[in-house]
């Protein structure tokens, strides 16, 4: 079967799923059901939409209006509680890329180190065995006590979170490269700084990046829960006051958003993957 | 500088820690020489030690007795004088056939400038007859064409010394048979040592100068020191009407059948392990007289 042809019917069956979703939805909140017995504190807490009978879920439609005045407005500020969406994401991906970053700075050098030293590898590995289960939300109360400073200790946290996969990867990769590409570098009398960059890390630069598009991952699912937890800023807070809002189209909308943020997050990632892979 | 010992092995030995504790030894005590200029093979069996031998000569492994010298010094690690050939090539597989050879000729002259890197490389590549595939990967190459890259590449550095590990044994016969001719063609142009381990014995008969015979391992010993009776320069497809042909090529194979197994049971009295003894098989009456009256005289 041709390729092209696969594809194109892919895409046939992918709006078909989102039609029937986006319909079945649309029928589901649009229901004309009896409006049931209700506490009349919840009744006045819910609205119109729970005494009229009116679902309380947003349908698609009203999700799409809401995206679209996002969208059309994502950086505005109008204090502590009312902020854009675009400015709430800019403050959570850049909590990720500086927590990640650091991540990277300690993980590289230190996965060499444990990938070359025998000895460095079986030393620290009760450390890391220990460590590496702990979710990372658990380092939270520890990193405000010690930082007291919310908005770093979320940063810490993943830091804390992107380092397990990226060290314990560029260990392993670094461990397993080919005795025969080292041992031309010893041949050609290579020293052991270039030989490093020159040898292990482009061998090693597949299974190192793996680890980095699985911490990216982590990263990105982690700092929803810290920001929920801290509040303050971010697509997390974000969505933590909306629902105390209870602006469930908003909590949609975010969802929508923070998946869309995370593929695009993979897909870069998945792009350094394909410049380093080499093919044996 | 003595020329005949530009090599020199003098009693190594090369133990390995067995995995029921203890050590087994590879080989002990071996010594043998080789003089500049010369083509040397060694055959026996697989495990007999041939290529620890090949890494105590790279400097990539180290006897725990006994000393490998060169050009009278003692290795004490790999060097740029001595080219390594691997057996399985050993490309750096995301390099191009450029970039694994000029990966090489950037070690061994670190002031050159890239341009001339590049030259110097594409010479080479040129040489094995790669014109044309240089910006190629590894993976895109077949498998003679990979073992070319790592010719070119131990080349290029115009080292002192060859060192081939069984280089041809992954290639069809056809591969094999060219690639030996162009091996041959630049170490005769350069006045090249080789040594190469192989387990071909018609290769051995087309490329060396003398054979080196191990025993089995382990302790593995050189029973012998084979001189080729064949014209330095032989044809591949006239060897086989030399006179001493049959002569060499049977008692190469009746060592590797028979005598690799027996020889350590029946030592000869006057064998000595730093002079292993060395033989010329002669040219006894052909087994097939000569179709062509115009053939070689026998000697
Ligand atoms: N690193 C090592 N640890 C333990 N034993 C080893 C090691 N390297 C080699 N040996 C042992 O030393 C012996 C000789 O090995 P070597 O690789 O030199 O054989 P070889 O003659 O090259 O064989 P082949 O023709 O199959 O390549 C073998 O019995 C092998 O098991
Ligand atoms: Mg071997």
């Amino acid at each position: 079967m041709p390729k092209s042809n696969l594809t194109a019917r892919a895409w046939i069956v992918s709006l078909g799923i989102l039609l029937t979703f986006g319909l079945a939805w649309h029928l589901a909140v649009s229901g004309t059901s009896q409006t049931q017995a209700m506490d009349p504190e919840y009744a006045k807490l819910m609205g119109l939409s729970a005494t009229q009978g009116k679902s309380a879920m947003p349908g698609p439609l009203d999700v799409i209006a809401k995206i679209w005045s996002h969208l059309k407005d994502p950086f505005y500020d109008k204090g502590p509680n009312d902020k854009g969406i675009g400015i709430q994401l800019a403050y959570s991906i850049g909590r990720v890329m500086l927590g990640y970053a650091l991540a990277i700075v300690v993980a590289l050098p230190l996965g060499f180190l444990i990938g070359m030293s025998p000895l460095m590898s079986k030393a620290l590995d009760p450390f890391i065995q220990v460590l590496k289960p702990v979710s990372p939300l658990a380092w939270m109360p520890l990193a405000l006590y010690t930082i007291k400073d919310s908005a770093i200790s979320s940063i810490f946290v993943i830091f804390i979170c992107s380092l397990w996969p990226m060290l314990i990867n560029t260990a392993f990769g670094v461990a397993s490269v080919r005795k025969e590409w080292v041992n031309v570098a010893r041949t050609l009398e290579v020293g052991t700084f270039r030989r490093a960059f020159t040898v292990i890390l482009p061998a090693a630069a597949p299974t190192i990046v793996t680890g980095m598009r699985i911490s990216i991952g982590i990263a990105w699912l982690v700092i929803v829960a810290a920001e929920m937890l801290v509040g303050g800023t971010g697509i997390g807070y974000f969505v933590w006051n909306e629902w105390n809002n209870l602006s469930i189209t908003n909590v949609i909308t975010s969802i929508l958003v923070i998946g869309l943020v995370g593929m695009l997050l993979d897909q870069a990632l998945a792009r350094v993957a394909r410049a380093v892979h080499f093919p044996e | 500088m003595a020329t005949d010992k530009f090599i020199s092995i003098e009693g190594i030995s090369r133990h390995f820690a067995a995995p029921g504790g203890g050590k087994t030894t590879v080989f002990e005590d071996v010594w043998f020489s080789i003089p500049k200029g010369e083509f040397v093979c060694m055959i026996g069996h697989s495990g007999c030690g041939k290529t620890t031998v090949l890494n105590i000569l790279s400097g990539l492994d180290l006897p725990d007795e006994g000393a490998a010298i060169v050009d009278g010094k003692a290795i004490e690690g790999p060097s740029l004088d001595r080219a390594v050939i691997f057996q399985s090539h050993a490309l750096l597989p995301w390099r191009t056939v450029l970039g694994n050879v000029a990966y090489a000729v950037s070690s061994k002259w670190r002031s050159w400038s890239r341009a001339k890197i590049e030259e110097h490389a594409k010479k080479f590549i040129e040489k094995v007859g790669l014109k044309g595939s240089e910006l190629k990967k590894p993976s895109q190459l077949s498998g003679g064409m990979k073992q070319r890259v790592g010719i070119a590449r131990a080349l290029s550095i115009e080292p002192k010394i060859l060192l081939m590990d069984e280089p041809f044994s992954a290639l069809d016969a056809l591969t094999r048979g060219t690639l030996q001719d162009e091996v041959r063609r630049i170490c005769i142009e350069t006045g090249q040592t080789v040594f190469m381990i192989t387990h071909d014995v018609d290769e051995a008969i087309y490329l060396a100068d003398k054979i080196i015979l191990m025993t089995n391992g382990p302790e593995a010993l050189v029973a012998e020191i084979v001189e080729n009776p064949l014209p330095k320069d032989r044809d591949r497809n006239a060897i086989h009407k030399h006179p001493s042909y049959y002569a060499i090529r049977n008692h190469l194979i009746d060592f590797l059948v028979t005598r690799s197994k027996t020889f350590k049971g029946e030592i000869p009295a006057d064998y000595d392990r730093r002079k292993p003894p060395v033989v010329r098989p002669a040219g006894q009456p052909q087994p097939v007289p000569p179709p062509q009256a115009n053939g070689r005289k026998v000697a």
